[in-house]
């Protein structure tokens, strides 16, 4: 898949992640943890459970705030205290529950929070035919209407609605958690390649997942935490199954700098 | 299972139809008359009938009652318009308590805590202590229930306490409250009988009727702005390319629409009176009109209303998409008791005066059982304002009825009771058939 890009090529990341630090009481969630996310670049942020992928993920949501370090956008320091602040620089969560009200429509699910307005009453012409020209873009074509409820939709569907009702903000960083955790496997392309597509988009993606096989099949960049540190991060093309998986388990890889084949990709074991 | 996938499927053409049309509101996809009422049938196979089973029970009731009543009275234009007054009490109650029921909560309180603004309302209007005019007694009873619901729902929401314990304590409170109101200065109870023409405003609510000829002149010029809006708002959206109903199905909604103007103000217009004249519209029919039109309105097309059915369907959505949560569910409550303030001013007009025999905590419980069997359901997210007026109906209906028929009132709790236990049972084993059906859904 992706071509490699070497990071020089890659020029500032649109996000910069430098010593962060987060405790909740004597637990030390994140230790001087660095991250560099780019756009146009899908990056898989792995770790085994309780690593710290999901604190990291929602300190730049604005969830948490940092106890120290710096977060910097397009190369300026920044503050993200409130997921306010996180929306207000395109930055963009979906979480694994999605956050979708099934008793909703489509539609009115992806303006949630957001409605527009003429007189005082909800346009919902308007948001119909905005809703219905991101999810042309995205190619999410297998709802029946826009205006189902969204109890109707099928796993694959709720997330590309979920990832849809995300990007349509003018975001420009996009993270999403566990993207296919509860799919099938026709279900999981569907959202791998719409992954793809908000990176041809020119998004920056991160993408939560401890599935190697999501991440090799669509990940550019890999960045592995462990124990609340940032262990190793690069390429997606240095890496194969197995050194991923010492990674995420040890924090560490006895065969890391080793030339990682496409072949190891393939047959490593899981 | 395989309904389940289908959609996901898009190679299959019949088994993508086929889910699409148990699942997917038949209106949405149907570019003929014919093709919308076969995906409708469908649906209620599927066991999503809406307001189906409530429009069944009005009928089968009005054909027992036609029958059995003595003298077939049942359907003679007086008792209709009788059965109305009774049940727009419960239908302005219900349309209230479908707010709050709408968030997952619920009220108990609303009995009382409009009987408090009703009893406020009709002491003030008394000749013979505060002589207020009838507009600033009511504003002031109506204020009173505002305040009510901003109490109730600032300690739901703020303090977090379960509703059904704020409002039956509240329950409580209001009755003591409404009954010490209306024992202030008089041995009797206020009464809203008599010659002064600022009481017979409050009178008149309940009782008074517009001349047959406006009447019909007002019914014409709302069915004509009902019609307009719909035909042009659908039209608009069909040549956008926007989901919207097939033409026919617009014009049958406001052939509807327009029969049901038509038979109201013809019935209305009957002279119903044993001596005399007593002919239309009561004042009632437009108030229980109004409430329904700009409720409606405030649920279907403002922030607030979608914000209502967010936070019934996935409050955790609702907090994360930045909507005020406690501002919205306080709102609520607000409303709810706001409406019960309207509620019992007409019950008050109704019996002639306020009495401490209103039984509020039967009015609550009418009020809960017309939406909850017109299908709005309690856990939240789920439910219509024109659920409150078909339930109401129902209510009154058998109210009224089981009252022809010389039964007296344990007679009428024993059948209500069953009827709402019917309604919720066929409500819920329809809707579990559904639901297993797609539980396969990834």
């Amino acid at each position: 898949m992706g071509q490699v890009v070497k990071d020089s090529t890659l020029g500032e990341p649109r996000f910069k992640a430098r010593g962060i630090d987060k405790h909740f009481g004597p637990v030390q969630a994140l230790t001087k943890v660095d991250l560099d996310l780019y756009a146009g670049q899908v990056t898989a942020l792995c770790g085994d459970n309780g690593a710290g992928k999901s604190v990291l993920t929602k300190c730049i949501a604005g969830i948490y705030e940092i106890d120290h370090g710096q977060f910097f956008w397009e190369g300026n320091p920044v503050h993200i205290r409130t997921p306010r602040d996180a929306a207000k620089l395109g930055i963009e969560t979906v979480y694994q529950d999605l956050a979708l009200a099934d008793n909703l429509d489509i539609v009115q699910n992806m303006f949630l929070g957001r409605e527009r307005m003429r007189n005082g009453l909800l346009n919902e012409d308007d948001m119909e035919r905005a809703a219905s020209t991101t999810l042309a873009e995205l190619r999410v074509t297998t709802v029946r209407s826009i205006r189902q409820p969204v109890a109707s939709l099928s796993g694959g569907q709720r997330q590309s609605v979920a990832v849809a009702k995300a990007v349509m903000w003018n975001s420009k960083l996009v993270m999403l958690d566990e993207p296919t955790a509860a799919l099938g496997v026709v279900q999981t392309k569907q959202v791998l390649d719409l992954i793809r597509r908000l990176r041809d988009r020119g998004l920056a993606v991160m993408v939560i997942s401890h599935n190697l096989n999501d991440v090799f099949e669509v990940a550019d960049r890999i960045a592995v935490v462990h124990l609340g540190r940032m262990v190793t991060q690069g390429n997606a093309s240095e890496f194969d199954r197995q050194t991923a998986v010492d990674y995420m388990t040890t924090g560490a890889s006895s065969r890391a700098g080793q030339q990682a084949s496409s072949e190891g990709v393939k047959s490593g074991p899981r | 299972m395989a309904r389940a996938e289908a959609p996901e499927t898009a190679h299959d053409p019949t088994a993508a139809a086929t889910a699409a049309t148990l699942e997917v509101p038949p209106e949405l996809m149907a570019q003929s008359l014919g093709e919308w009422l076969r995906a409708w049938l469908t649906r209620i196979r599927s066991g999503d009938s809406g307001v189906l089973p409530v429009i069944l029970a009005l009928l089968i009731i009005t054909i027992v009652f036609q029958a059995i009543s003595p003298h077939n009275v049942f359907l003679s234009a007086g008792n209709l318009v009788n059965l109305f007054q009774q049940s727009a009490v419960f239908m302005v109650l219900a349309m209230g308590e479908i707010f709050v029921i709408l968030l997952g909560e619920i009220d108990l309180s609303i009995g009382y805590a409009g009987g408090v603004g009703a009893a406020i309302t009709v002491q003030l209007v008394q000749p013979a202590t505060a002589k207020w005019p009838w507009w600033a007694a009511v504003i002031a009873g109506l204020v009173v229930c505002v305040a009510i619901g901003a109490l109730q729902g600032s300690l739901v929401t703020r303090l977090r306490l379960s509703s059904l314990i704020v409002t039956l304590a509240g329950l409580l409170i209001w009755q003591g409250t409404m009954l010490i109101i209306l024992g202030l200065a008089f041995s009797g109870y206020p009464s809203l009988a008599g010659l002064d023409s600022n009481r017979q405003v409050l009178y008149n609510l309940m009782n008074g009727t517009i001349d047959p000829t406006i009447s019909w002149i007002a019914a014409g010029v709302i069915v004509i702005a009902i019609a307009a809006l719909l035909w042009f708002g659908d039209s608009r959206r069909r040549r956008s390319g926007l989901v919207a109903p097939p033409v026919s199905l617009t014009i049958i909604k406001i052939a509807l629409i327009a029969l049901i103007a038509i038979a109201v103000v013809a019935i209305c217009n009957v002279n119903r009176a044993a001596f005399g004249t007593l002919a239309g519209v009561p004042w009632v029919i437009p108030i229980v009109l109004a409430v329904f039109g700009l409720w409606t309105m405030i649920l279907q097309r403002t922030k607030f209303g979608r914000y209502v059915y967010a936070i019934g369907g996935n409050p955790e959505a609702a907090r994360r998409a930045g909507i005020n949560l406690a501002g919205v569910r306080t709102l609520c409550f607000i409303i709810c008791s706001f409406t019960a303030g309207v509620g019992l001013l007409l019950y008050a007009s109704y019996l002639g005066g306020m009495s401490g025999n209103v039984n509020g905590g039967q009015l609550v419980l009418y009020a809960i059982a017309s939406v909850v069997l017109a299908g709005t359901s309690l856990f939240g997210g789920r439910g219509r304002v024109i659920h409150a007026i078909l339930g109401g109906l129902v209510i009154g209906g058998i109210y009224n009825g089981m009252g022809l028929l010389g039964l007296d009132v344990r007679w009428q709790f024993i059948v209500t009771g069953l009827v709402l236990l019917v309604a919720i049972t066929i409500d819920s084993l329809s809707r579990r058939s559904a639901t297993s059906g797609s539980a396969a859904r990834v």
